[in-house]
């Protein structure tokens, strides 16, 4: 079997806060913990949850924006989480990042060639060629070769998100974190996204991990699907296995509160009560047990474990 | 003939700025009538929020202003009343659920007040029983633990929890419309689900009919049982939920649900309308949509179509129906 791209094993992260005015007792806010997926090279990994899940953490520690508190992550077999900032620099080309905000990920100061131009520089691209690679990289992702003197103002939305992933591709990356890249456009604007970054995907041979909340959304791009709930993979299956025959209740719950567009089909739908848990304070146990509809005494006591069900499909829960 | 409760005809509210008039609304018609859910659909930019908020004259501080059409409510020209019967209604027989709970609730007032406030000064309650009413009905809106929460601030909430009280301060005065301008989208899945079942629930008990806003068409199927679809200022079609989504007749229609990726539906690539929403400054001759549409015809680039009825109760502002009845405004 081929090795995976990215092999992300017990990533933990947990941001400490102390509580009061004069540091007091240190507690630590879970965001990510203990989880562990691969992602082979050319499939697209679907990361979804609800806000706090800790999807985008483990999005950022992937990319080294930030500094995972435990657990390895391999990147082609190389162990990146304990470099320094200097040769993650020279690695970081390998890998891109799309973000949520096209509006808040662009310098408002630069204009789209310098934008694009700038991972160039900084990974030592010949700077006689620089100018050509812009303007081939602003048709590929569909833009014009004179957007380049412009400025981020100039774009809407959907266009700002294709200079974006422009900067992303700059590089010739082998993976590309991509970070709720539509969830901010408008729907007409998303399907173009969608569809531009398949069709990347298949030119360029690109690798995602693509972190979404929008449950189909993720379906129609991912090949792999993990649903998080309080920092934690609760199930990771094939996207067809997963959306068909969801195991775990959170996943099935998730799933049945998408509202569908089709007035005709009424479904049955799980609903679930209460918010979900802080994740500074997580239920003890398996962490859904304070919402899940078939939570039993083991549950509130001892963590699930990951298992493989089926087939490559893996789902934490004591009732499997 | 269903009751109509509101009737906003041919609406017009431009607003003025330094770089000239952006017609934000310019011809719409709606319909709501008593306990119906109408949704209305569209992206950003399109005017569907302005729409509401001409409703409920809430344009006084923006340079916005309704420079033509009729919103009538219960018969009632709310264009001509004054200021002092429009808050007699406002809160009191219309009432708004917003997007954003924490900015639209006060960050220094406790719940309960903020519930009370509205039922002392429409239902004259005194202030014991505006409490008792609003423990009540944050009871009814599903809260747990409700004589606390009466008295916390809304930072101690969650964004679900807030827009429950939002629904609860909306609904205090028993509404007859109920106008929520995108009530789910600042929420998660499982807490939509509970806002969306909450919703329903409270408008059948009620009666109540509602104006739902939004961009999500699964939420419009599973509400609504009208819709009315907007692009760049003007409604582009009307028609009951079903006809909508089984028979679309604008391109703009179509093209949307189409580029919506659904859940258990495998396709490679999504079909998608290409190019932008029009800014207000760059606003195109004729057709708003004739730029991105399929297809478009040579009339599109020079005039602007008429909203016609198509068929019973399908009304549709496009040159490829042009040979219909023209719709009555």
């Amino acid at each position: 079997m081929e090795a995976p791209l990215v092999e992300v094993k017990n990533l933990k992260k947990y941001f400490p806060k102390n509580k009061g005015l004069f540091g007091g007792k240190k507690f630590f806010v879970k965001a990510v913990d203990d989880v562990s997926f691969t992602i082979k090279k050319g499939e697209t990994l679907g990361l979804v949850g609800e806000s706090g899940c800790g999807k985008s953490t483990t999005g950022r520690m992937l990319m080294r924006l930030l500094d995972p508190t435990e657990g390895q992550i391999l990147f082609e077999g190389n162990e990146i989480s304990s470099l320094n900032d200097n040769q993650i620099r020279d690695i970081r080309k390998e890998f891109q990042m799309v973000f949520q905000d096209p509006y808040a990920s662009l310098n408002p100061r630069m204009k789209v060639s310098d934008i694009i131009a700038e991972p160039l520089i900084v990974h030592g691209y010949p700077k006689e060629k620089r100018e050509e690679r812009v303007q081939h990289l602003l048709e590929v992702v569909g833009l014009n070769a004179y957007h380049a003197d412009r400025f981020p103002h100039e774009f809407s939305g959907g266009q700002r998100q294709r200079i974006g992933i422009a900067r992303a591709l700059a590089v010739n990356p082998k993976l590309i974190v991509a970070d709720e890249p539509v969830s901010a456009l408008d729907v007409s604007i998303q399907s173009q996204i969608l569809n531009l970054l398949k069709d990347l995907q298949e030119e360029f041979n690109l690798t995602y991990l693509f972190i979404a909340h929008d449950l189909s959304v993720v379906e129609h791009i991912s090949d792999r699907v993990g649903v998080m709930y309080l920092g934690k993979i609760v199930e990771l299956a094939d996207k067809d296995n997963l959306y068909k025959e969801p195991l775990h209740p959170y996943t099935k719950a998730l799933l049945s509160a998408v509202p569908v567009p089709n007035p005709r089909l009424k479904r049955e739908r799980i609903i679930l009560t209460g918010d979900i848990p802080s994740p500074s304070n997580p239920p003890s146990g398996c962490t859904f047990h304070t919402r899940c509809p078939f939570a039993m005494e083991e549950c509130k006591k001892v963590v699930p474990q990951l298992k493989e069900i089926s087939d490559r499909h893996f789902v934490s829960c004591h009732l499997y | 003939m269903a009751e109509k409760i509101l009737e906003i005809k041919n609406l017009q509210t431009h607003f003025t700025s330094d770089s000239g008039v952006v017609k934000a609304v310019d011809g719409v018609t709606i319909t709501v009538n008593k306990g119906e859910t109408v949704g209305v659909v569209g992206e950003s930019g399109c005017g569907k929020s302005v729409t509401s908020l001409s409703v409920m004259r809430l344009l006084k501080d923006t340079p916005g202003k309704i420079v033509g059409g009729t919103i009538e409510f219960e018969g009632k020209n709310l264009e001509a009343i004054s200021e002092k019967e429009m808050r007699l209604i406002r809160g009191n027989e219309i009432a708004m659920i917003f997007q954003e709970p924490m900015t639209s609730l006060n960050p220094v007032y406790k719940i309960g007040r903020q519930i009370a406030e509205a039922v002392q000064l429409h239902l004259k309650y005194d202030k014991r029983q505006a409490r008792e009413h609003a423990i009540n009905m944050l009871k009814l809106v599903g809260i747990p633990r409700a004589e606390e929460i009466v008295d916390e601030f809304p930072y101690q909430l969650s964004g679900g929890m807030r827009q429950r009280v939002m629904i609860a301060m909306a609904m205090a005065c028993k509404p007859k419309l109920l106008i929520a301008d995108e009530p789910t989208t600042a929420l998660d899945v499982t807490i939509q689900a509970q806002i969306l079942d909450l919703m329903r629930k409270l408008s059948k008990e009620g009666d109540t009919a509602i104006m739902l806003i939004t961009h999500d068409l699964g939420v419009v199927a599973e509400m609504c049982d009208r819709v009315v679809v907007m692009y760049a200022g003007k409604v582009v079609e009307e028609a009951d939920v079903f006809t909508i989504f089984e028979n679309p007749k604008h391109p703009y229609t179509e093209g949307l649900l189409y580029s919506v990726p659904k859940l258990g539906q495998k396709v490679d690539r999504l079909d998608s309308i290409p190019g932008n929403v029009p800014t207000p400054s760059n606003m195109p001759e004729g057709c708003k949509f004739a730029p991105r549409c399929p297809k478009v015809m040579d009339i599109c680039r020079q005039q602007d179509p008429d909203l016609l009825l198509i068929d019973k109760e399908h009304t549709c502002r496009c040159w490829l129906y042009q040979n219909s009845e023209v719709l009555e405004v």
